[in-house]
């Protein structure tokens, strides 16, 4: 047995230990409760890939963090909602939101950042400035009230399952969603040609400029691609919950501590983040109400102080 | 070249790169000729052309107050005698006391090259502190005597402080922005959740600030010269910090890490220092603020004054100490008169227009603007000289 190995088996057993002794523990102290926060927490974590695999993806490639990810989810949701509101089609509310997220990721980039290559904190505090803004403007448009979405009647209802007995259908199509998203940006990343582009962007921007790809196109894409995936969560996370003012900086924090965990670039990484987080979000609220940031902070620093570039991050 | 030489040929190296345009350089002042420095004739050219006249501590001081110091200095201390209250306590208190919080940002990433964004955090827990062990509205409080609950207070929030710099070392550039960021929301969020210590989303109303000789410290005038008193502390420490070899280490860590790092230095102990100092001002800025509010509640360490606090910083400049009161009477003169300019409901869309516009062209702030529009002014009249002399 290498080294290798055997440090992965001790630490196996110093994390799953505890986690299968509660797991156990809550299943048979209340194994619908247990359930029930379990698939909780895997629907929340499906909401947070959504966001954070866009952020990540932004952040991998253009080294920008985009601190108005946020506040594109936000944007999706809104616009999503009056699209749905007019037409009545929830279908065309998804796309109103994925559309107009994506297009002010790419106004945002050929306008704005393409101007600042390099210039990590200028970024930061460009798109910290923006997020103030657009989340005014947002307020001032839309006010203080909860907005909520009127999916079609098929997703709408309740599920009968074993144990948890009614689970709301919707929140189990929004994982199957998640999954077919994560499998497409996973195929699209690794089958084709614009994804294998952008992988190398990620790896090496220099030198595949000097292939004699045009990056600044590639750049515009991937942005338009993440913010478009974060205006596509703001619609059907505000289907799953609500849409209203403050949402931004929850999912912007989501999917900060998600790419924290998960490792900065990494699509993969921000699904086991995702699930990282949310499950212990869920669990936290159900079992400890108080304390349950405290959770998502432990895992965090947890992770930053074994392994400080994610669990599946890369050095440098 | 000994190992010590080049120590301090890097010392001398990186305490001139950091040294701010703005400032006055390193370079005796001695060997510049008088009425050339930026701050005009200066009262300290006379003491310190007497060596060995006055003790050693004079002479320092004599070396480094300038004109422009004591104007600013006695403007301050007579400000609040020809200001209103709403002047000297909502503006001038407000600014001195943000500034101060502000001011541990810019030592942390104009000197240090680390931003945080949890500093407000740290000014928060400092408050909380003190809202916990102190008196306030709220049962939870213990009611122990102020000194003692300041004293308490202001140690748990430089060990927050200093916590959450060394979590935060273990990343660099980028990445401690979004941890730093992340901490604060989570503390937000756990102040906003937890009521057996934090008491929700209600926080700790009316608490109360401490009498001294018989005058409650919250009153305009006295609770001024507080703050402005923590103010010039704060200031002069840092400059202090600065000269000092620490201080000078921290910067050539921030230019180059691992050169430092080479030199024997070691990166990460100096890195986490720097937090702690940041943290104790930090949490002297918290305490005054939480005096200024009489209250102290999730919505004080929430996201857009975490945010706040680095726009009244970038505001300013982090280019000098000074920077960050600059930036701090301008926002707090934005809060209390964009009534008229905008809808009070509107503040955030100035404040983030003017951050943006800030960042967009003057990326060293107002100090930023000031040096360019001496240099261009300098450049001017130098061509002007010029121009003379080729006429003649």
């Amino acid at each position: 047995m290498s080294a290798v190995t055997r440090r992965r088996w001790i630490w196996g057993l110093v994390l799953g230990v505890p986690v299968a002794a509660f797991a156990v523990w809550g299943l048979a102290d209340n194994a619908k409760l247990f359930l029930t926060t379990a698939l909780n927490g895997l629907t929340l974590a499906a909401l947070y890939f959504l966001v954070a695999s866009g952020f990540t993806l932004v952040f991998g490639l253009m080294r920008n963090v985009n601190l108005a990810h946020g506040s594109l989810y936000l944007l999706g949701g809104y616009v999503g909602y009056v699209v749905g509101d007019r037409t009545g089609s929830w279908l065309l509310a998804v796309a109103a939101g994925f559309a107009s997220a994506a297009l002010s990721g790419l106004v945002l980039q050929v306008a704005v950042f393409r101007f600042m290559q390099g210039q990590d904190l200028r970024q930061t505090l460009v798109t910290i400035a923006l997020s103030i803004m657009l989340a005014d403007v947002l307020l001032w448009i839309f006010g203080g009230e909860i907005y909520t979405f009127d999916p079609p009647r098929a997703i709408f209802g309740r599920t009968p399952l074993p144990v948890v007995q009614v689970y709301p259908t919707y929140r189990l199509v929004l994982l199957a969603m998640s999954a077919a998203i994560g499998v497409l940006l996973w195929l699209f990343l690794n089958r084709t040609r614009v994804g294998m582009m952008i992988r190398a962007g990620v790896d090496d921007r220099a030198m595949l400029a000097a292939a004699g790809v045009n990056v600044q196109q590639v750049f515009a894409i991937t942005f338009a691609i993440g913010a478009g995936l974060a205006g596509f969560a703001g619609v059907v996370g505000g289907t799953a919950l609500s849409i209203a003012p403050g949402e931004d900086t929850r999912y912007q924090l989501a999917s900060l501590v998600v790419v924290i965990v998960g490792g900065m670039g990494s699509v993969v990484g921000a699904a086991i983040g995702a699930v990282l987080i949310g499950v212990a979000e869920q669990f936290g609220l159900a079992y400890a109400p108080t304390y349950s940031v405290v959770f998502t902070f432990v895992i965090m620093a947890l992770v930053l102080a074994f392994r400080p570039q994610g669990v599946l991050g890369r050095r440098g | 070249m000994s190992a010590s030489q080049w120590r301090k040929a890097m010392n001398a190296g990186a305490g001139r790169t950091a040294w701010p345009r703005t400032a006055p350089a390193t370079t005796p002042r001695a060997a510049r000729p008088v009425g050339a420095a930026a701050g005009g004739a200066t009262v300290s050219a006379a003491a310190a052309a007497r060596p060995g006249d006055g003790a050693r501590w004079l002479r320092w001081v004599a070396a480094r107050v300038r004109a422009r110091h004591l104007i600013v200095l006695a403007a301050a201390i007579v400000y609040p005698l020809v200001a209103t209250p709403f002047f000297t306590f909502q503006v001038g208190a407000q600014s001195l006391a943000l500034g101060l919080i502000a001011l541990s940002l810019t030592f942390l990433a104009g000197y240090g090259g680390m931003v945080s964004l949890a500093q407000m955090t740290v000014a928060g827990i400092a408050g909380y502190g003190y809202a916990i062990f102190a008196t306030s509205g709220t049962d939870i409080s213990l009611k122990w005597p102020w000194w003692l609950a300041v004293l308490l207070a202001l140690a748990i929030a430089t060990a927050c402080g200093t916590l959450i710099g060394w979590f935060s070392v273990r990343t660099e550039g980028i990445y401690t922005i979004m941890i730093t960021l992340a901490i604060g929301v989570a503390f937000y969020y756990l102040a906003q959740q937890n009521y057996s210590l934090f008491n929700g989303f209600q926080g700790f109303q009316s608490v109360k600030s401490p009498t001294v000789f018989g005058r409650d410290v919250r009153e305009p005038l006295p609770f001024y010269y507080l703050t402005l008193f923590w103010a010039l502390v704060g200031y002069w420490g840092v400059q202090y910090v600065l000269r000092a070899p620490f201080g000078v280490a921290l910067q050539g860590i921030r230019d180059n890490p691992r050169r430092m790092a080479a030199l024997g230095f070691d990166v990460t102990a100096h890195r986490v220092a720097a937090y702690a100092v940041a943290g104790l001002i930090a949490a002297v800025g918290g305490i005054l603020l939480v005096w200024y509010n009489g209250l102290v509640s999730p919505g004080s360490v929430g996201t857009s004054w975490l945010i706040n606090i680095l726009v009244i910083a970038v505001l300013g400049g982090m280019r000098h100490p000074i920077g960050p009161f600059i930036g701090a009477v301008v926002f707090v003169l934005l809060q209390n008169f964009a009534v008229d300019l905008v809808d009070r409901e509107r503040f955030n869309l100035l404040i983030g227009g003017v951050l943006m516009i800030i960042v967009l062209f003057s990326p060293d702030g107002i100090l930023g603007w000031w040096a360019n529009g001496l240099a261009r002014l300098r450049a001017r009249s130098a061509q002007g000289r010029l121009g003379r002399r080729v006429e003649t």
